[in-house]
Formats: structure tokens, C-alpha cells, sequence
């Protein structure tokens, strides 16, 4: 009654051996590697690249490991980091423009295993170092942003129609129009039903004052706020690959909040200048026919603002944008040839280009102000007198302090605008000195666990302990296996989830042990002592992995971050342990006990 | 080997008051540290930010200090970490940070200006509002592991016995947050994460003694049921006692070889497995009677016979 059939042995066998292919790439560890990806799509990852890369370290008497194309990225393994960061400078030279050159990590197993897909676990944050960031999209900011816009856009319908408002106020809470009497309100309301199907209008009369009052439709509110995170998500997906970091992961979590995590990233404040910036460019008309002392004292006009130049000088500058960054392509740092200050290079899209040229030829002999709007807060940068019509959407703006600037400007330009500012609300910097201290200290206390609890399982049952061990060990493998097929992330509390689910496999086994003993005691022969051990033991360990369980997919669904990596390896841990310890551990007694006939006594 | 051969049932639930009043002197005594000195939360609850640098000589602590005051910073706590050349740094909410955590940048350009040699090994930066939903979120996995238990023990066995484990093991988590709080042992996410895992954990110690109480309940028909539990517990010790052993060797490992980092979630687990044994032995099964567990709970139909067949016989 204690065999196991033919096939159940093989499928013990060769889910063992599976486990242990998957295991082996965490043994071989990952190695430094740079990685050169092109991000100008005119550029491909291919032979030629490669070819170019090799040429280049070879100069450079660098020696790669290895060198492949790893779908749309170019990989050199290196030695050691000394050698990779050598290889990342040198590269980052030779292919400056239209490619980024960034550090990573490669498995270092052999090519057949990465070819069926075994790969190493991966790593957390607190297990690799990098950044973690949290970010909160300022929801009023992009809705104040889009109701100002159409509020300038209805301004000026109403005033083609030739349909007279006698005011209009707009803040983030909506827009306001004013009427003198309700014939002309009747007709804007009619009109704007028409026209803007975005907005939504109530009448309100208090004594004299024909007003409508309203803002955007709860859809469409929705919607901008959808494509707002959205926008935001692809503009920081653009400025981390201008930091050059490799396999970053920007999410969106909830309906307002980005995820951003960068692995290996050392110069954590550039990183948050950068994502942080939520610089856009705005193009608008100086107001030089108000008066700039009488602004300054606080009378500044209705539809102006009053900003400060670079010099020190205060500034009325219109709150209308005639041109934003919305409809930059490209831009870069570089210098005027005239002057040689720095400045920096904007090219226009064609919609944004035709309506440069309409403001300039509109515009002849007046100023008109460069913005740099960050956080809100608008800076201008140059105000130069518009000599011509500009064509071809080419435009070139200096003013800029040091080249440094320029080039910074040039990068926020390029990567885009953030639809709405964002605030860090949550971060985690783990250095990478830290992060490796945490792997050995983990793993050290998996190994001194692992070693103590074998050693007293061996003592205290015998054959039965050393199965039991086994059947221990078959479950760290299988865990190492399940985790590294998934690539689920593992984490500092994961690694001390591995421990504890350890801890825990091992019960199974005693409480099966136990009650072997147990019917021995009670008289049953060797044989039906193990069969009803193992029988009657099997509800019990159910009953109380399931309440383990409980907590551990309570933990996966509220926890967050290392505390989920956590849950994700309880969980994994008791439902491999209920296999080995169960299965595993009897096909071994199985194997050993089973074909004897005449048992007298068991090893336990 | 063995340890535990123990010929005759001890009768654990003789004892039953006496376990009873520990168990409710140490739970009073947690709550009480509990309301009077409160948990130490983390930044993970709290808000705030934890700035951990590494010097390459034992850390100036008092110039960090003025450091840190010169830079406009004066509400930070500085202290040792680890050994003499690990600082933490801990900043509190402030209004005006508005949220934007950039005081990590401040204090790091101070420190590396006051010396290059400093190095940063970690940063954690927690809004007050994520930290509040860290908070709301914790409490509510406290909230949802409990019932999910107690409604697969109510059905898996019956509501006494549902109700009894979950007693015994709420008990063990009072006792936990009270030692933390006792001793002021910073209570963070992780150490959250290692209650909870203590709440399944430990319950499922009752469940082992409650599936020998049902099984001696079929079979012992002579018995009383005080003595169906004493007989339950003592066949279950030698195992509980092993598997906890073992589970507690791994959590010491941790708490020994583990680091800084996993030393306060290795410390809720010792406890909690400490007192996982005593509560779901010694609370459990006495709450279990005191509740009335009743043979007829688990075995109706043949019970409804037996009466009959009994009320004739005897």
C-alpha cells in the first residue's frame, strides 16, 4: 500500500529536475553590462551596431565577455563594474546622438539556459539598490489648465459672433460669463451648446447681473483626467530614457498616481530633478501698452500678467498663450551664431509652425515673451521685439545663463510637457552598497536556519528526518524555481518570507512524523502506521496552511511594495511546501520502505 | 529520540482558570502600554523622512548636528545606526516641504560639504497622506485576515470554534503590539507584515489541537469533553512544540543574521511565536469549554439515534 505508481515517481522526478534548471541561472548571478539602445527610430539595433560597438571598446582596449542583440538594444557583458564603467563613458562618446548608453545587468548563466527562458529572480529595489518614487498628479492644476484654455477659446468666439458679454471670470472652480440683458445670454447659451460640447452652463440672475455659470461635463472631466496621467506616464517614460536607465517601471497605481521605480540609479537627485520638472514653454505677447509703474503699484490689467525678466525688470506679458510646448518636435542646446551666447534650437510641428509664423507676421515691431512655466510659476526668459514673419518652425532662444542651462532647457523641451504638475509623495533610495548587504544578510539567515533546522529533523526522526529534510530542500527549489520562472520581485521581507515559509514547510513533516509515531504506538504494523500517518496528517496540514494563506493574499492585496514581495513569496511558499512535504517526502519513504514485505520497525 | 512521552493525559483543562488569568494579566498588561505609551509608528505610518548615511569613520554625530542646524534644518533627530559610522537621520512632516521631499537633497549637500567621505545608503520619504493610507490600509489587512479566518474556521469546524481560535490568536497580536509598544520598538510596514503573518501562523496551531478535538470527539464517546481536550492537547504537544521550535529557529536566524533592516519584523515574530504555542493551547481550548462545546455539534445525525438508543440502553 506504500508505493507509488510508475508515472507518479517520473513526474516527481522530472518536476525536481525542472525546478533545478530554473534554479541554476540565481547561481551564476547576473554580470555588468552597457547597453547601447537607439532612441532615434531612424537608428536600428543590428549587426552594423554591434559591429560598431566591438570596434569601439576594442580601441579602447576593453575586451567584452560578450556581445548581442537583445531585441531593439545592443549588450556588452563586461568583467567587472571597473570595466563597465569604462565601456559606458567610452560609449556614451562614440554614440552621443540618437542613442542611449546605460548600465545593466546581465544574467551570467550559460547560453542555453537564458535560450529556455531560465532566468535569474528579480530583484527588488532594496536587493539591487535604486530608486522607488511615488507620484501624485495635481488633478486641479490640469483641470484649472484646461477650463483657462477654453475660456480664452470662448473669449474669443463669443467675440466673433458678435455676441457681447459684459465679464468673464475663470478659476479652477469654473467659468462665469456675464450678460447685460437675457436675450444675449439666450443666444450665447445657445451658441455654446453648439460649440463647446465640452462645457456645461446653468443660468444664474441675481439682481441685474445675467449670468451663466458652469465648467466641464463630468465626462469630460474624467477623460482629462485619464489622458492627463496618461500624458504624464509617456513624458516620463520619455525623460527616464534620457537619464539612460535600463528596464525602468513607470505604472500608473490608482487613478491619479505614477509608480516610478529605477533600478541601479546612483545620482538619485538628478533623477528627481528631472522627473520632477514639470517645465513646459509658452509663447506670449508683451503688453506694452499698459502701464509697467502702475502694474508694479497693483493695477495690473485684467487679462495681463505681471511677471519679472531675467535682468530684474518687472514685465506685463498677456495671460493668453499664443503657442505652447505642445507642439515642440525636437529641441537642442547649442549657440547663437551671432553672439555666441548659448541658446537653444526649437523645432516647431507644422500645425505649431504655421501658427508661429500667423503671431509673428500679426505681431511685426512688437515684443513677444518666452515663458518657462515650472511648477506654476511662470519665468520669462526673453522677451526679444519681433523684427519679421518667421517661417518653417524654426525658432531659436537665447538668454540662457550657461550652456549648462541650455542644455537643460533643451532636454525638458524635448522630452515633453507634463500634462499636470506632480508631487513625490513617497520615496525609497536604496544605495547599491546597502542593497547587496541585504542579500547576504538574508541569505545568511536562510542558510543558518536551513542548516539548524536539518540538523535537528535528522536527529530527532531519523530516516525519517533526513526525508523530511529532503523533502525541505526539494521545497526551497521548488520556491527558487517558482519565483525565477514568474520573475516575481523579490525583496528583502521576500527573502525573510523564504526563511519563514521554510520554518513552516517543516511542520507538515513533524506533524506527519508525529503521528506515524504515534499509530506505532497504538500498535499498527510499520506499514499501515506510515499510510495512516501520512493519510490522517493530510487534513490537518490543509486546514492550517489554508489560514496562512489567508493572511498571505490579505498581505498581497493591501500591502505595497517590499511587503507585497513579501506576501507573493508566503504565498508561493505554502502551496510548494504542501507538495513536498507531502509528496515528495512520501515518495522517498515510498521509495525506501514500500517494497518490503516484512517491515519490523521504521527509522523514526 | 524523544522528548515528550508522556503516558497519561495532563489535565490541562483543571488548570484552566489559572491559564485563563495569565493570559488576561498579560493581555491587560499589553494594553495598557498600548494606551499609555502608544506605538512608536514608523515613517511608514507617521509621515516623514529617514536619511541613513555611512561615513568611513566612526560619525561625528554632534558637527551632523550643527551641520544640519546651519542648513536650516533644526527639527531633524540624529543617532547611531548599526555600527559607529552608520547615522540615521530622521526628519519629521513638515507643512512646508508641501510634499515634495526634497529635504533629502538639503541634507545631503550639508553633510557632503561638512565632509565628502559620507555616503548615502538609504532613503525613505513618506507622505503624511500615503502614510495615512499605509496606516488605513494596515489596519484594514489586521481586519480582513481575522475574518477571513474566522469564516473559514466557522464553516471548515463550527463558530465556537472559530470564535475561540480567533480569541486566542487576537490575543497574541495584542500582546505583540503591546511589547512593541512597552519597549518602543519601531513599528513599521514590515513588522505589520510579520503580525499578520503570526495571525495565520499561529492559528494554525489551533487548528491542529481543534482537528484532534473533533477527531477524540467521534472516537472517545465515554469521555468527557475536558477530557477529550486534555487528551487532544497532549498527543498535539510533542508537535506543537517541535514545529514551533523549528519555525522560531528560522525567525532567530533572521533576528541574529538578518541585518538591521529585518531585525524589528524578525522580534514580532519571536514574540508571536512564543506566545502562538501558550494561546492557542492554554486560551483556545479553555475558551473552547467555556463557550460549551458540545459532542452533538459535530455529530448530529448519529447523536439524534444515539440519544434514543442511550435513553433506552442505560
Amino acid at each position: 500500500m506504500n508505493r507509488f505508481p510508475l508515472w507518479k515517481n517520473l513526474l516527481i522526478g522530472a518536476i525536481l529536475l525542472i525546478s533545478l534548471i530554473y534554479t541554476l541561472p540565481n547561481l551564476f548571478g547576473e554580470a555588468p553590462a552597457v547597453q547601447v539602445a537607439p532612441t532615434n527610430p531612424a537608428f536600428k539595433a543590428n549587426a552594423q551596431l554591434l559591429q560598431e560597438v566591438t570596434d569601439e571598446l576594442k580601441a579602447a582596449s576593453i575586451t567584452p565577455q560578450m556581445a548581442e542583440i537583445s531585441g531593439d538594444t545592443v549588450r556588452v557583458r563586461l568583467a567587472n563594474t571597473d570595466a563597465q564603467l569604462k565601456a559606458r563613458d567610452v560609449l556614451q562618446n562614440r554614440f552621443r546622438d540618437g542613442y542611449s548608453v546605460a548600465l545593466n545587468l546581465v544574467s551570467a548563466s550559460p547560453a542555453w539556459l537564458t535560450a529556455i527562458g531560465a532566468k535569474p529572480m528579480f530583484l527588488g529595489l532594496d536587493l539591487r539598490g535604486g530608486v522607488h518614487f511615488l507620484l501624485q498628479v495635481d488633478m486641479q492644476a490640469a483641470l484649472a489648465k484646461a477650463l483657462q484654455r477654453n475660456a480664452n477659446d470662448l473669449k474669443s468666439q463669443l467675440r466673433d459672433q458678435n455676441i457681447h458679454y459684459t465679464g468673464i471670470d475663470s478659476s479652477a472652480q469654473g467659468i462665469v460669463l456675464h450678460f447685460a440683458d437675457a436675450a444675449t445670454r439666450e443666444q450665447a447659451a445657445a451658441f455654446i451648446n453648439k460649440e463647446f460640447p465640452d462645457l456645461q452652463f446653468t443660468q444664474r440672475d441675481t439682481a441685474g447681473d445675467f449670468a451663466l455659470q458652469g465648467g466641464l461635463r463630468a465626462d469630460v472631466t474624467k477623460r482629462l483626467q485619464d489622458s492627463a496621467v496618461q500624458q504624464n506616464i509617456t513624458t516620463l517614460r520619455n525623460r527616464v530614457n534620457e537619464l539612460g536607465v535600463t528596464e525602468p517601471l513607470i505604472q500608473q497605481q490608482g487613478t491619479d498616481r505614477v509608480v516610478v521605480e529605477l533600478a541601479g540609479v546612483q545620482d538619485t537627485a538628478k533623477a528627481k530633478e528631472i522627473l520632477g520638472r514639470t517645465a513646459t514653454l509658452e509663447i506670449r505677447l508683451v503688453d506694452d501698452s499698459h502701464d509697467i509703474a502702475a502694474a508694479v503699484q497693483g493695477q495690473v490689467p485684467f487679462d495681463d500678467d505681471l511677471l519679472t525678466e531675467r535682468n530684474g525688470m518687472p514685465i506685463l506679458v498677456k495671460k493668453t498663450a499664443e503657442l505652447t510646448g505642445d507642439y515642440i518636435t525636437d529641441a537642442s542646446p547649442g549657440f547663437d551664431q551671432q553672439s555666441s551666447q548659448p541658446a537653444v534650437h526649437v523645432n516647431l510641428d507644422s500645425r505649431g509652425a504655421r501658427i508661429f509664423r500667423d503671431v509673428t507676421r500679426d505681431n511685426v515691431g512688437k515684443r513677444m515673451a518666452i515663458l518657462l512655466i515650472e511648477k506654476g510659476k511662470a519665468e520669462v526668459i526673453t522677451a526679444p521685439v519681433i523684427r519679421e514673419e518667421i517661417d518653417g518652425g524654426r525658432v531659436q532662444i537665447t538668454g540662457m545663463q550657461s550652456p549648462q542651462e541650455a542644455s537643460d532647457i533643451a532636454l525638458l523641451l524635448r522630452a515633453g510637457a507634463l500634462a499636470a504638475p506632480m508631487d513625490i509623495i513617497e520615496e525609497r533610495t536604496v544605495g547599491p552598497s546597502l542593497g547587496a548587504d541585504n542579500i547576504r544578510k538574508g541569505f545568511e539567515s536562510n542558510q543558518w536556519g536551513f542548516v539548524a533546522v536539518v540538523i535537528f529533523m535528522m536527529f530527532y526522526y531519523r530516516l525519517f528526518g533526513v526525508f523530511s529534510a529532503l523533502a525541505l530542500t526539494a521545497n526551497g527549489l521548488l520556491l527558487i524555481a517558482l519565483l525565477s520562472v514568474m520573475q516575481a520581485t523579490l525583496t528583502l521581507p521576500g527573502m525573510a518570507g523564504i526563511a519563514l515559509t521554510l520554518g513552516m514547510a517543516i511542520d507538515a513533516n513533524v506533524l506527519i512524523n508525529e503521528r506515524i509515531r504515534e499509530e506505532l504506538r497504538n500498535g499498527s504494523s510499520p506499514q499501515a502506521a506510515i499510510h495512516a500517518g501520512y493519510d490522517r496528517a493530510w487534513g490537518t496540514i490543509l486546514d492550517s496552511n489554508i489560514t496562512n494563506l489567508i493572511a498571505g493574499i490579505a498581505l498581497f492585496w493591501l500591502g505595497s511594495g517590499p511587503v507585497r514581495g513579501f506576501a507573493v513569496v508566503l504565498c508561493l511558499g505554502i502551496l510548494t511546501s504542501m507538495f513536498s512535504a507531502v509528496t515528495i517526502s512520501r515518495a522517498l519513504v515510498n521509495l525506501y520502505y514500500g517494497r518490503r514485505a516484512r517491515l519490523s520497525n521504521l527509522s523514526i | 529520540m524523544e522528548f515528550f512521552r508522556i503516558k497519561h493525559d495532563i489535565p490541562f483543562m483543571r488548570y484552566g482558570k489559572i491559564t485563563t488569568a495569565i493570559s488576561a494579566l498579560t493581555f491587560v498588561f499589553a494594553v495598557l502600554a498600548l494606551v499609555l505609551r502608544g506605538l512608536n509608528f514608523g515613517i511608514d505610518f507617521t509621515g516623514g523622512t529617514i536619511i541613513e548615511v555611512a561615513y568611513q569613520h566612526p560619525a561625528p554625530i554632534e558637527q551632523i548636528r550643527s551641520v544640519l542646524d546651519k542648513a536650516g534644518i533644526h527639527d531633524a533627530t540624529v543617532q547611531n545606526y548599526g555600527d559607529s559610522s552608520d547615522v540615521l537621520i530622521h526628519l519629521p512632516v513638515r507643512a512646508k516641504d508641501n510634499g515634495k521631499g526634497q529635504s533629502s537633497e538639503v541634507v545631503m549637500a550639508a553633510l557632503k560639504a561638512q565632509d565628502t567621505s559620507v555616503n548615502l545608503k538609504r532613503v525613505d520619504f513618506v507622505g503624511p497622506q500615503v502614510g495615512k493610507e499605509l496606516y488605513d490600509n494596515g489596519a484594514l489587512a489586521l481586519l480582513v485576515v481575522a475574518g477571513g479566518i474566522l469564516l473559514y474556521l466557522a464553516i471548515r469546524f463550527e463558530w465556537r470554534f472559530a470564535l475561540a481560535a480567533i480569541i486566542a490568536n487576537t490575543h497574541d497580536v495584542v500582546i505583540i503590539l503591546g511589547c512593541f509598544a512597552f519597549f518602543q520598538w519601531e513599528f513599521n510596514l514590515t513588522v505589520l507584515a510579520g503580525v499578520l503573518a503570526v495571525l495565520g501562523y499561529s492559528v494554525n496551531e489551533s487548528v491542529v489541537v481543534f482537528d484532534r478535538i473533533r477527531e477524540n470527539l467521534r472516537k472517545m464517546r465515554k469521555a468527557s469533553i475536558p477530557e477529550v481536550i486534555d487528551n487532544a492537547i497532549t498527543a498535539t504537544m510533542s508537535r506543537t512544540i517541535i514545529t514551533h521550535g523549528m519555525t522560531e529557529t528560522m525567525v532567530l536566524a533572521m533576528l541574529f543574521f538578518g541585518g538591521d533592516a529585518l531585525h524589528n519584523f524578525a522580534l514580532a515574530l519571536t514574540i508571536g511565536i512564543l506566545f502562538g504555542i501558550y494561546s492557542s493551547v492554554l486560551v483556545a481550548s479553555p475558551l473552547l469549554l467555556m463557550l460549551g462545546v458540545k459532542r452533538e455539534h459535530f455529530i448530529k445525525q448519529q447523536v439524534k439515534s444515539d440519544v434514543r438508543a442511550d435513553g433506552a440502553q442505560v
